[in-house]
Order: C-alpha cells, then structure tokens, then sequence
C-alpha cells in the first residue's frame, strides 16, 4: 500500500507556563507499506513527539493521522513501540512480558496453548529462547531491548515504532542488534519508524531518512531516499562509495545547514 | 643452583623457566593461603566455614555480654534492682507454666502474650484493610489526594494515647478501645506509603500500559500492585512496629489480659524482675514481628 501511514498537515502545539510553544509544524509524510523510515535530527527538534503521535500517545493540535487507512485515535497494539529504556516490567519473567502483549491481542480469539507458542516463537525471532525463565535483572542490557523487541512483534503490529531503540547500549551491541533488527525486518515485511540520533544506523537501515529542521516549531528539512541494494552488509557498506555519500549528505544537512544545535 | 639466588650467567636458561621459578620461590616463602585471610597463628587452622561463623557470631554476643556486665554492674550498686541473675531465675519459673488459668485476671504470661497479640493483629488487620486501599485511591487520584491531605496531616502527629479517652466513651469497653488505638496508629504509614508508591511507579511502565492498552483490572494486577508492593510492606513493617509499641501502653491503662496490663500488675505488686522479664518479652515478640516481615518484603523483592 503506498499511503500505510498518512500524516498530513500535522502540527503539534503544547500549552505551557511561558505560553504555546510550538513543536512540529507543517508535517507531511507518506511511508509506504514494508518500508523502514528513520527519523533523525538535532535533540528537541520533535522527532519523538512525532512518533509519539503516530503511537497515539499524543493527539495532534492540527492536522490528520491515518494507519492503514484508519484514523490514529489513541495507542493501540496495531502500533507496536519499542522504547529507549526496554520498559520491562521486572517481576515478570521475559516470557511472561512478552506473554502480556500476546494475551492483550490474541485472548479472544486464540487457545492459551496457541498464545503461548506465539509468545515463544517471538522470543526465538530475537535468539531469546533459552532466557524465557529468566527476570530482567538477570539479562545484559542488550538481551533486555531484544525482549522489548519480541514483546512489539509478538503484536503482529501494522506498524513498528522505536524511539532510539539501541541508544542506551554499547557500540558492539548495537552493530549486533542493528543487524538483527534488519533481518527481523525482511523476514516479517515490517513497517518500521525509528527515530536515531545516529546517522550510520540511519544510512544503514533505512529506506528513507526523514531529516527534521531544529526545534522549536520543527518541520520536515528533507527526505533522503537510501537506494542501497538489501541485504546490507556492514562491512561492504565500509567500502561503498554510494553508502558514504548518503552518509555525507546527512551529516551536511546536520551539521552545516542545522548548525545551531537545539537546546 | 638456589633458586632463590639465581647468578648472572645462567640468566638465558632461567628466563625460559621463570614462572616455576616466581612459583617456586613463592612457595618457599610461605604456605599457600588465601589472600583474603590473615597469616594464621601457630598452629591454629581454621577451616573457612568455621571463621565466618565466628565472624558473625561473636560481635553480637560480645555486644549481650557487655549489656549484661553493666546491668549487673547496675543491680549490684543499687538493691531494689535485680541482677541478670536473678532475672533467669524468675524468668524460668515463669515460664515453666506459661498457660494457667486461675481466673479471668490472673493467667500465665503465654495467655497474656497471645492476648496482645490477637488485638495487635485485629486492630492492625482493620488498618491494612482500610489503609492500603484508600493508599492506593489516594496516589491515583489527585483530587483525592488533596482532600485528604490536611486531615492525614491533621491527626497523624497525635500521640496513640491520646486516642484511648474517645475510644472508651465510644465503644465503652477495654478491648474494643484498645483495637480502636492501634487501628489509629498503625494506619498512617500504610496510607502515606501506599500513596508515595503509587506516586512513585516509573512512568515506564505506565507507558507500557498505555501503549499496550491494557485494561484497568490488568494495570492493577500486573503494574500497579507489584510496583507498590515494596512500598506497602515497608509501610506494615512501620505499622507492626507502631502497634506493637502501643498496644503494651493501651493495656496498661485499660487492664485486663495482656503483657501491658501485665507489666502494670507486676509493678503493683512491686515484682520488678516480672517487668524485667516483660521489657525483654515485648522486645523480643516485635523482633520477631518486624523479621517475618523482613522475610516477606525479600520474598516479594525483586531487584
């Protein structure tokens, strides 16, 4: 579908002490069904407010929101969000997280035998079967994404959310999610939102990069379209000249055209 | 060649065997032992089982024995006061018959101890009914929150005994007054730390709720009653310490059974190694009291 996720004329204003202040203004955008869109730009230019409202966590001061054809009124698991901190909830076990968004879908319609294998089959898609038993406290960092992961999947979301997903992580974890998370992402046919401060996993990931000015009352700067052949190998990429020039156009956009860094 | 010594000239054929020679010369300097244990004495080898027992042993004993050495100390200057001595010996003939019955004021201290107990735990038990779920209402809603608050305010700081006089004229009998003064007490810091709980759940999981949609029964279950419940139980352990404290005092002014009413008796009859006795029963009871609950809050703990 061309027009999965429809967002137009948005605008998002919050009434604060000092007055309206203006997030977003004038966002349009149009993401393809399948497709992997990043959104990145300086801190405080709206990029989670953005996705905030595509969660709906937020409802737009202006403007229309639709998911597969259908009016964005309030969060709901056909928009699955992956948050920075994983969220787990720590007296549950890993199963029993991801067993709870499986359960919110699927009790009305399946057997508990069947949500189970459904919980079980998400945590194998993130190689997190053998840590079923275990609480949250007693997983790595990176282990404790990937069931934040798995717990968004197990959904069957029209629409993946993540809000700097690997950001509180070390590089190597990262390298390795990120690979991961592509994978993940051919094999479901996902549409994936992810709002990155870095600009190596954007170029990496994306079909498109959506570049937002600084805030405040940010706006779309520019969309990038990432025409590298998938599936993409990091350590080819080190040597694409193409991959380098997507990564050159982003940080000048960044860099030089945002130069004031928001505060 | 000794080891120890190496000469110059065979240097080359040492450096290939230098580690057995560090070990080799480590070795003969000392017995292997563990680093984090001091030489051993002469002689002595504890195994390293026995040594930390001893470790966690002896301090608390050393820390009785010394508060007994100075009660005694105490009892020899002064002869109204009895000495630890004495002390054991009236505390086992107390005990030797813990559950007599001679008369409706007149039972054995096992009888008077399970009598402050069964108030303590009914009056104790209203408040936790009461107290934790108007904790909860009031750390969800702010409204109610802030009705509340000068009230709470209001009465907290109100000594228990002060209760006692308007329990009386109400309920017009001992024992429905003196449950009425612990349910007084001991409610404000389940209230209070159910609250702050509730207040305090990370916006986290709140986020996780809101995005998964859950239902208001599924958010209590499994996000808001696990998160409160370490605040909870350190507002029981603060509540069991309060009713214990005053149930000893209420009884005294009330009579009847108990280890309060207990205590006044034993004074009246001028018995002071009985109080003795009973300062150390109604130590000991609370330690108990406040370390079932330690065990409890561990079980439900989960960092």
């Amino acid at each position: 579908m061309e027009k999965y996720v429809q967002i137009e004329n948005v605008q998002m204003v919050f009434d604060t002490k000092q007055g309206p202040f203006v997030a977003l203004r004038d966002i349009n955008l149009n993401i393809r069904q399948g497709e992997f869109i990043s959104l990145i730009g300086h801190s405080g230019c709206g990029k989670s407010t953005l996705l905030n409202l595509v969660a709906g966590l937020a409802t737009p001061s202006n403007g229309t929101m639709l998911c597969a054809e259908r009016e964005i009124a309030g969060p709901g698991p056909d928009r699955g969000v992956v948050f920075q901190n994983h969220s787990l909830l720590p007296w549950l076990t890993c199963f029993e997280n991801v067993y709870l968004a499986v359960e919110r879908v699927f009790a009305r319609t399946e057997s508990k035998a069947t949500m189970k294998k459904r919980t079980q089959a998400a945590l194998a898609l993130v190689g997190l079967s053998h840590a079923e038993h275990k609480h949250p406290h007693e997983i790595s960092g990176g282990m404790k994404q990937r069931v934040g992961i798995a717990r968004a999947l197990s959904m069957q979301p029209k629409v993946l959310l993540m809000d700097e997903p690997f950001g509180a992580l070390d590089a190597l974890t990262r390298a390795h999610l990120q690979d991961e998370l592509m994978k993940i992402a051919a094999d479901t046919h996902s549409t994936v939102i992810m709002v990155t401060h870095d600009v190596d996993e954007a170029v990496l990931l994306s079909d498109r990069i959506v570049m937002m000015t600084n805030g405040p009352a940010a706006t779309i700067g520019e969309i990038l379209r990432i025409d590298l052949p998938r599936p993409r190998e990091r350590l080819a990429m080190a040597h694409d000249t193409a991959y380098h020039e997507y990564r050159s156009e982003v940080l000048e956009f960044l860099y030089r055209r945002q130069l004031r860094p928001a505060a | 060649m000794n080891a120890a010594n190496p000469s110059k000239e065979s240097l080359k054929g040492i450096m290939a065997t230098e580690d057995s020679v560090a070990t080799a010369k480590i070795s003969q300097i000392s017995p292997p032992t563990n680093a984090n244990e001091p030489a051993p004495t002469a002689g002595l080898r504890f195994p390293l089982a026995a040594r930390n027992f001893l470790k966690w042993l002896v301090p608390p004993v050393l820390g009785l024995a010394l508060f007994i050495g100075i009660w005694a100390l105490v009892a020899q200057g002064n002869p109204t006061l009895p000495g630890p001595l004495k002390t054991w010996d009236s505390a086992v003939q107390l005990f030797s018959d813990p559950f007599y019955r001679n008369g409706p004021n007149d039972q054995g201290i096992g009888w008077n101890i399970l009598s402050s107990l069964e108030r303590v735990a009914i009056g104790f038990g209203m408040a936790a009914l009461i107290g934790i779920p108007l904790g909860f209402m009031i750390g969800r809603f702010d409204f109610l929150n802030r009705m509340t608050a000068p009230i709470i305010s209001l009465l907290r700081p109100v000594s228990p005994l002060a209760w006692l006089p308007i329990g009386l004229l109400v309920l017009k009998a001992a024992d429905p007054a003196a449950i009425w003064v612990i349910f007084i007490s001991s409610i404000w810091p389940m209230i209070i730390n159910t609250s702050v709980g509730v207040n305090r759940i990370p916006q986290d999981y709140m986020n996780v709720a809101k995005v998964l949609n859950l239902s208001e029964w599924k958010i209590f279950t499994k996000i808001l009653f696990p998160a409160v419940l370490p605040y909870m139980i350190t507002g029981i352990r603060l509540s069991i310490g309060v009713a214990w404290l005053v149930i000893v005092a209420a009884e005294m002014l009330t009579g009847g059974i108990g280890i309060g009413f207990w205590v006044w008796d034993e004074w009246n009859n001028l018995n002071v190694e009985h109080i003795i006795i009973a300062i150390f029963i109604v130590g000991i009871v609370g330690l108990l009291l406040e370390q079932a609950l330690v065990l409890l809050a561990k079980k439900f703990s989960y960092e």
